[in-house]
């Protein structure tokens, strides 16, 4: 006697027969997996915004040059305050590597106000700084309104103020004779930066020429007896990039050669690079939210899959006497909800990598979605309709033949 | 081996249904139904018939006794086993229909094949001629819901069928139908019956199965009688006749 062994399906046959309770049911289908969908077009989105604000960022810093250093005042051994010797981005600038140097000192005696009424206390936070006149190219920056200083108004009461400053002293634009209180006496604000995103202490800075510090607001030192400009308080060092590690390596000694320790190198890139990666640790509110669409999208195909299964007793039966087996009855009704779930979180994955190409356009960042996030966003989907789908394909499965093909 | 072999041999089966009170619904059937017959297995609503169609589509296990289909004994097979049979060796047609409305008419009979291991081109090609042989083969693209009772009928025909089954079991064939069309399906199965095909017609209206060259009558898990043992050959000669039937709504049939 042959031995009766049941036929395998063709994998086109189990397409066909997992898609058969889909086909027949188009709206119910859409709408149970649109819970899936939703929640993973949260996640795709959610990751591929973070990923592409991310990029954007790094793009920005290497737009604004990966080159710069800034060489600081620190502490004196002591804990008291350094300073940088004056002569520092003097010496700084003969570095064979250097091309450009630029500092500023920042005047601690000085504030700055909208005017004189201002409670003294009420500083905004802003600081007074003395800057060199070619600061502006070294820190990657411009000016939005008015000009920067030179050679002749860097001697008067004139003013730029970063872009923080402007905003917090409430100066939108840069009017004839717009003066601001600093240090005790009126200083005319000729410009108003644009951000400075590798130096952003300049935004919160009035910045003024050193010879009007020195003549003002008394900010001098003194070299071998006679009274010069300075001391600068920070150097900002544009060098060749491919140099940057052995410039960052001698910069503190070539700007203090007695106190290197009191010097604080840094390299103003390196600290934007760990915001960006920090800031791309994505939203955990949004992840959370497009999770419990995912598990209430889950919900929803299993009680679809559960009513499917006893509106189709009688389906379940006429292939149980076609010669189906438990186990392909089994397979056809897990195979349809993962079929279902797949759909749902391609369609969101979709959405999703739609939703943060729009955003990212419009914010001129390149388009990333990280490959864990749609490939996490189908995988998850077609875990959960695993999941959702294996009751109701047990339930299919163990219906007894006569009992499904009983009419009621 | 016998001489003629059965397309399906009962042995002394039984079915008992429940534990207490037990439920004897079949009490020690013996029959057999040679090749080539068509038979009709005749009693009233709770005499076992639907039992005992059941337990010859090995939809059920016997509780007793020993069931043969196309020579094979199915006590010997397991569940994958028994599918297995069925998708070789029985066709089912039900009073129901069930066939599927979001499928074409072509696809409803090839599903026939389905869990026979036949390739889908090879399917199609064999419910197109299935079809042709059932009068439907203008029909082949349409939906069943597109369709009367009676076409709906020799849709499910032509699907028990596909696939050359050792054994047709259908059961009230006629009863979602009309008297007329009722009538032509019995015809339909006389004609296949006479291209060789094995039929057995689980009815209760003795009137239908007097249109058909063999009865059993069953009442309380017994046969009663046998036309086959029957001395007086003359019932098969009784004219066809469409009595006042009740037609039952041909088109109300309306599963998902």
């Amino acid at each position: 006697m042959t031995t009766l062994v049941p036929a395998r399906l063709r994998p086109g046959d189990r397409a066909r027969v997992a898609s058969v309770g889909l086909r027949a049911r188009r709206l119910r289908s859409a709408l149970s997996a649109l819970g899936i969908a939703i929640g993973t077009a949260a996640i795709v989105a959610v990751l591929g915004l973070s990923s592409s604000s991310q990029a954007g960022l790094l793009s920005e810093i290497d737009r604004l040059g990966t080159n710069l250093l800034t060489a600081e005042s620190g502490q004196s051994f002591s804990g008291d305050a350094a300073r940088l010797p004056p002569e520092a981005p003097a010496r700084i600038s003969r570095l064979t590597a250097v091309e450009q140097v630029a500092d500023t000192a920042t005047i601690a005696t000085a504030n700055v106000y909208r005017s004189p009424l201002i409670p003294p206390v009420s500083t905004n936070a802003l600081k007074v700084r003395a800057a060199d006149l070619n600061l502006l190219p070294v820190v990657a920056t411009g000016v939005a309104q008015g000009r920067w200083l030179n050679s002749a108004t860097a001697t008067k009461p004139v003013v730029v103020l970063g872009a923080v400053a402007a905003q917090r002293l409430g100066i939108d634009r840069v009017r004839p004779g717009q003066r601001v209180w600093l240090g005790g006496q009126w200083f005319y604000v000729a410009g108003i930066l644009r951000p400075a995103v590798l130096a952003p202490e300049i935004d919160t800075s009035a910045l003024i020429g050193y010879p009007a510090a020195q003549r003002y607001l008394n900010y001098a030192s003194i070299v071998h007896g006679t009274v010069t400009q300075g001391p600068p308080s920070t150097v900002y060092v544009r060098c060749r990039t491919d140099q940057v590690d052995a410039v960052h390596e001698v910069l503190a000694r070539t700007a203090d050669p007695e106190s290197p320790n009191e010097v604080d190198v840094s390299r103003p890139s390196d600290a934007l690079t760990a915001r960006a990666a920090a800031s791309g640790a994505f939203n955990s509110l949004f992840l959370g939210l497009g999770v419990v669409a995912l598990i209430v999208g889950a919900v929803g195909v299993a009680n679809i899959m559960i009513i499917s299964v006893l509106e189709r007793r009688s389906e379940i039966g006429l292939r149980r006497a076609l010669g189906a087996t438990r186990g392909q009855i089994r397979a056809q009704f897990l195979s349809e909800a993962i079929v279902l779930a797949f759909l749902g979180g391609a369609v969101g994955v979709a959405a999703g990598v739609l939703a943060t190409a729009v955003y990212a356009t419009t914010k001129h960042w390149a388009i990333v979605v990280p490959a864990e996030a749609w490939t996490g966003g189908i995988g998850s989907a077609i875990l959960i309709g695993a999941l959702a789908g294996l009751l109701p394909a047990l339930r299919a499965s163990r219906m007894a033949p006569t009992e499904a093909l009983r009419t009621v | 081996m016998r001489p003629t072999r059965a397309a399906l041999e009962l042995e002394a089966v039984t079915k008992v249904y429940g534990e207490r009170p037990p439920v004897l619904a079949l009490r020690g059937v013996t029959f057999s139904v040679r090749k080539g017959e068509l038979v009709a297995i005749v009693g009233p609503s709770g005499s076992g018939k639907t039992t005992l169609l059941h337990v010859m589509g090995t939809l059920e296990r016997p509780t007793g006794g020993t069931v043969r289909i196309d020579g094979v004994d199915i006590d010997r097979l397991d569940d994958r086993g028994l599918s297995a049979l069925r998708a070789r060796s029985i066709g089912f047609v039900f009073q129901q229909f069930f066939l599927a409305e979001h499928s074409t008419v072509l696809d409803n009979v090839a599903d026939g094949l389905l869990y026979a291991g036949v390739e889908v081109r090879e399917r199609r090609r064999r419910a197109l001629a299935a079809l042709e042989r059932v009068g439907l083969a203008d029909r082949a693209s349409a939906r069943p819901t597109q369709m009367s009772g009676g076409q709906r009928q020799r849709v499910a025909i032509a699907r028990a069928l596909v696939g050359r089954p050792a054994i047709v079991l259908a059961d009230e064939p006629t009863g979602n139908l009309d008297s007329v069309t009722g009538a032509s399906i019995i015809e339909l199965l006389h004609e296949l019956n006479a291209e060789g095909a094995t039929i057995v017609v689980i009815t209760h209206d003795a009137e239908l199965a007097a249109d058909l060259p063999r009865q059993v009558h069953v009442r309380d898990g017994r046969i009663v009688s046998d036309s086959a043992h029957d001395p007086d050959p003359d019932d098969r000669a009784t004219p066809r006749t469409t009595g006042a039937r009740v037609p039952v709504g041909a088109e109300q049939e309306d599963r998902s």
